[in-house]
């Protein structure tokens, strides 16, 4: 019997794509279905999934909890647990249509929530830690229930499939954000689960990443000493608890956590000025554990903004591109073209160097 | 009485047609098996006294000698070997503890020899150390807990010093008195041409060697030989011995015919005289007068220096580490049982103590349990045998190693394991003057560097093969190893899984 993802690692090669409008322009979600579609020989069909950020206008002040649930019992005693822990201001099935090429859907619900104060204030924890925690808690606790999503105005669809009809499933043309990333998965060999598909997800970052880090158990059990669970022994995994870590619980700048996690080769960091040489050597040297190598083109989302990085070998491939407020990062240029034919500049980033984009003003049209 | 003559466990084999009777071996053997007799004008031999040391094999020219186990045998006895019982004759005899020198050579199982390295292919490149950047480098020593900058971009966070490392490797603890001057000063040049460090053991620093205090450990043991400010304060680090790997329990004894001029100066212990280091620290009941220890020491430096705590690996490894590292101590050096030494009791040698490859596993990961692995560096040493051993060891979890055994090999050392008798023919453990010189520090420190340059070099072959460009991606990596032959505990206890799955 194969083992389900998380009791085995499973290598994957993939093909990720995204973009955001600068000025916080909402776009439809059809778009980086698109886009992802043209590269549909780097994947399998046994993985796809989107972010969206800003689709939540709305709610924007409440956590979207998204979440895989394998019969009722565990909905059941998620709600139990959620109800004991939060106020639902409301809650839903996810809107599906039915497609011929993504069967054995589990029950697919989505919550906005907020934590209740009185539970808030006796935990001790800060919000934020409040709600990953609750996020960890299900995924490890409760038996066939698993949270894929858990930011505020920002949402994971994923499933087993490939991602145009992982897309089409999810009916993503009626959401409109101001950032998407996509995935699709090309695993060496999965039962096929679909908390295992990609973006993973945590709070507002999420992950779609291209690659197959050799660093991996050393990045997994560093962090894992800090409160994280490593439950599906993936990359992408451990790469967001990495970027938590460093973002929310470090508050490092995505520029440091690129000198961090694609860290320049000390050969380079010995030419630098001595401010600069002391602050990457401290990194290098406190932070060793959260070097990340091997191959890797990731790109981060989180709250207003997206950060695309490859590893400093730059063993995968990775475009970006600008047209106006736009700027569109993909495995393969293909995928950006796809959308936008006419670009002003297109670009292959170098290996280590990150491509940093926030919203402009903080993005007026996002709902903030 | 007839019982305590042994037949000789060796015996030298002459080959009379290739003797050209040049007596080199006559002059080359400290032991004195060789001899030449005028009357018959040959070369005669006394199998008893020899060590196999391979001294005279080595150096004679026309290979006329060779020395091999002796097929004079008991009767055969599972249960009752012929060493086992000539110990007992022996003891019967004199009424005194066997000494024994080097590691522990007992068929016991070589964890090392049960794991296997991962190698990429296809979903993940293999990266040529010849072609990109392979990095070895590391530090030692306590990591901040957070990190804040002013507005100008300067590091605000209280930061620990840390020992900067070429290449993760380290000469092990062996101290001036035990090895001879020649060693020592190999070691040290060694240790400055690689940046790294090598380790004074706990018989102070030689006077002529202050001038490497910057690639030195100085070690403070229970004797505190040779232990001054001016000595603290020469090294880059500060080395607590609790304990070493060969011996776990005891202290140290070395014999006062070792104890010469220049050894009795930079002991600060009279001519002749046995030293003996107590088996604890009389200062170190338990974990809180270590602590006072520690922070004795870094008082007296400044804070400028890292502590390290060397343990040997016993039963309950994994809770004393855990106590050190809440101990203050910087960095914690564990020893295995196979551990090399100058002079141990037998038995001790041979029974007491746990493989360093559990002793690390469990380490590390306990330390990771509570969260506290980054406060502290974790080195492992007894016994590191070559480039494969030390990618096990740090993908296991250790930060570096010490190597002390490889490091006497490189300068001639055979393992002979008769340092105790300080009679050493390649000039490594005596005193002996006309022995000593024939360890020439221009060439020892040269083969030490050609040693660890190789390893090193191997190492990066071995990391490009998984994938990895970096030593720190490498360190407790533990997916990259497997076992092979292991029982679902010692799987369990190395934190692996078995080849094959």
């Amino acid at each position: 019997m194969l083992k389900k993802e998380g009791q085995i690692r499973i290598p994957s090669g993939c093909a990720i794509s995204g973009f955001i409008n600068r000025s916080g322009e909402r776009i439809s979600g059809d778009k980086i279905v698109k886009s992802i579609s043209y590269m549909h020989d780097r994947s399998n069909g046994l993985g796809g999934g989107f972010a969206g950020y800003g689709i939540y206008p709305e709610y924007k002040d409440l956590y979207a909890f998204h979440v895989f649930y394998e019969d009722s019992a565990a909905r059941e005693e998620t709600e139990r647990f959620l109800e004991e822990h939060f106020d639902i201001v409301n809650l839903s099935r996810i809107p599906t249509r039915k497609h011929k090429n993504i069967i054995n859907e589990p029950l697919i619900w989505r919550y906005f929530l907020e934590p209740l104060p009185t539970k808030l204030a006796a935990s001790q924890l800060e919000e934020k830690e409040f709600v990953a925690q609750s996020v960890i808690n299900i995924n490890i606790k409760i038996s066939g229930a698993y949270v894929f999503s858990s930011g505020k105005n920002m949402g994971v669809f994923k499933a087993v499939g490939f991602p145009e009809d992982v897309g089409e499933f999810y009916r993503l043309e009626d959401y409109a954000g101001y950032a998407w990333t996509a995935h699709g998965r090309y695993p060496t060999n999965t039962p096929g689960w679909w908390g295992g598909a990609h973006p993973f997800a945590l709070l507002d970052y999420t992950i779609v990443h291209n690659g197959e880090i050799s660093s991996y158990d050393a990045n997994r059990r560093f962090v894992e000493m800090y409160g994280y669970k490593c439950t599906l022994l993936t990359d992408t995994e451990v790469i967001t608890y990495i970027i938590d870590f460093l973002n929310r619980k470090h508050s490092l700048n995505f520029e440091d956590i690129a000198k961090i996690i694609a860290a320049p080769f000390w050969s380079k960091i010995d030419t630098l000025p001595a401010q600069e040489k002391e602050k990457l050597t401290l990194f290098r040297n406190m932070f060793s554990s959260l070097l990340i190598t091997g191959p890797f083109s990731i790109i981060l989302g989180f709250d207003g903004g997206i950060m695309a990085l490859n590893d400093r070998l730059k063993l995968r491939s990775m475009v970006a591109a600008e047209k106006g407020d736009m700027v569109y990062i993909a495995s393969e240029e293909c995928a950006i073209r796809a959308i936008c034919p006419e670009v002003d500049k297109i670009w292959s980033p170098k290996g280590g160097e990150p491509i940093i984009v926030t919203l402009n003003n903080g993005g007026g049209k996002r709902g903030n | 009485m007839a019982i305590n003559y042994f037949y000789p466990d060796y015996e030298v084999i002459r080959n009379e047609k290739k003797c050209i009777k040049c007596k080199a071996c006559v002059r080359q053997c400290a032991n004195e098996v060789h001899a030449y007799d005028e009357e018959l004008d040959c070369l005669v031999s006394d199998d008893a006294s020899c060590v196999d040391c391979q001294r005279c094999v080595s150096l004679c020219p026309t290979r006329a000698l060779k020395i091999v186990e002796t097929d004079n045998t008991f009767k055969k006895n599972a249960n009752w070997p012929q060493a086992m019982i000539t110990d007992a004759y022996r003891q019967a005899g004199t009424g005194g503890v066997l000494l024994s020198s080097m590691g522990n050579p007992q068929p016991y199982p070589v964890y090392w020899d049960k794991m296997l390295i991962n190698a990429s292919q296809v979903t993940n490149p293999s990266i040529d150390p010849l072609r990109e950047p392979m990095e070895t480098q590391t530090f030692l020593g306590k990591k901040p807990r957070t990190i804040k900058f002013d507005s100008e971009g300067n590091i605000v966070s209280e930061t620990y010093p840390n020992l900067k490392l070429s290449i993760p490797i380290m000469f092990s603890a062996m101290s001036y008195g035990s090895i001879s001057k020649n060693a020592h000063e190999s070691l040290a040049r060694a240790a400055t041409e690689l940046g790294i460090y090598y380790n004074t053991g706990e018989g102070g620093l030689h006077q002529d060697f202050y001038q490497y205090g910057a690639n030195t450990i100085v070690q403070v043991a229970s004797g505190r030989f040779g232990v001054h400010k001016k000595y603290l304060e020469a090294g880059a680090a500060i080395e607590i011995k609790m304990g070493q790997g060969a011996k776990p329990g005891i202290g140290g004894h070395l014999p006062g015919t070792k104890v010469g001029e220049d050894v009795s100066r930079t002991r600060m212990i009279p001519r002749g005289t046995d030293a003996i280091s107590p088996a604890p620290h009389h200062d170190i009941y338990s974990i809180e007068d270590l602590r006072q220890l520690i922070f004795s020491l870094k008082e007296a430096t400044d804070y400028k220096k890292p502590v390290i705590v060397k343990i040997a690996a016993v039963h309950n490894v994994a809770a004393i580490a855990s106590g050190i590292a809440r101990s203050g101590a910087d960095i914690i050096a564990i020893d295995g049982y196979r551990g090399g030494t100058g002079a141990a009791p037998t038995r001790i040698r041979d029974n007491v103590g746990i493989p360093i490859e559990l002793a690390l596993a469990s380490v590390d990961q306990r330390l990771r349990d509570e969260g506290i692995r980054n406060d502290v560096s974790v080195v492992v040493g007894g016994s590191v045998r070559n480039a494969g051993d030390i990618v096990k060891a740090i993908a296991l979890g250790a930060d570096a190693v010490y190597i002390g055994t490889a490091a006497l090999l490189a300068l001639g050392c055979h393992l002979c394991r008769s340092c105790h008798g300080a009679k050493c023919n390649w000039g490594i453990a005596t005193q002996r003057p006309d022995l000593v010189k024939r360890l020439n520090p221009e060439i020892g420190y040269k083969r030490l560097v050609n040693l660890l340059h190789a390893w090193d070099h191997e190492v990066k072959e071995m990391m490009g093969g998984m994938g990895i460009n970096s030593i720190e991606s490498l360190r407790g990596n533990r997916l990259m190893l497997r076992g092979i032959g292991l029982t679902e505990k010692e799987l369990d206890i190395l934190g692996i899984s078995h080849a094959g799955e």
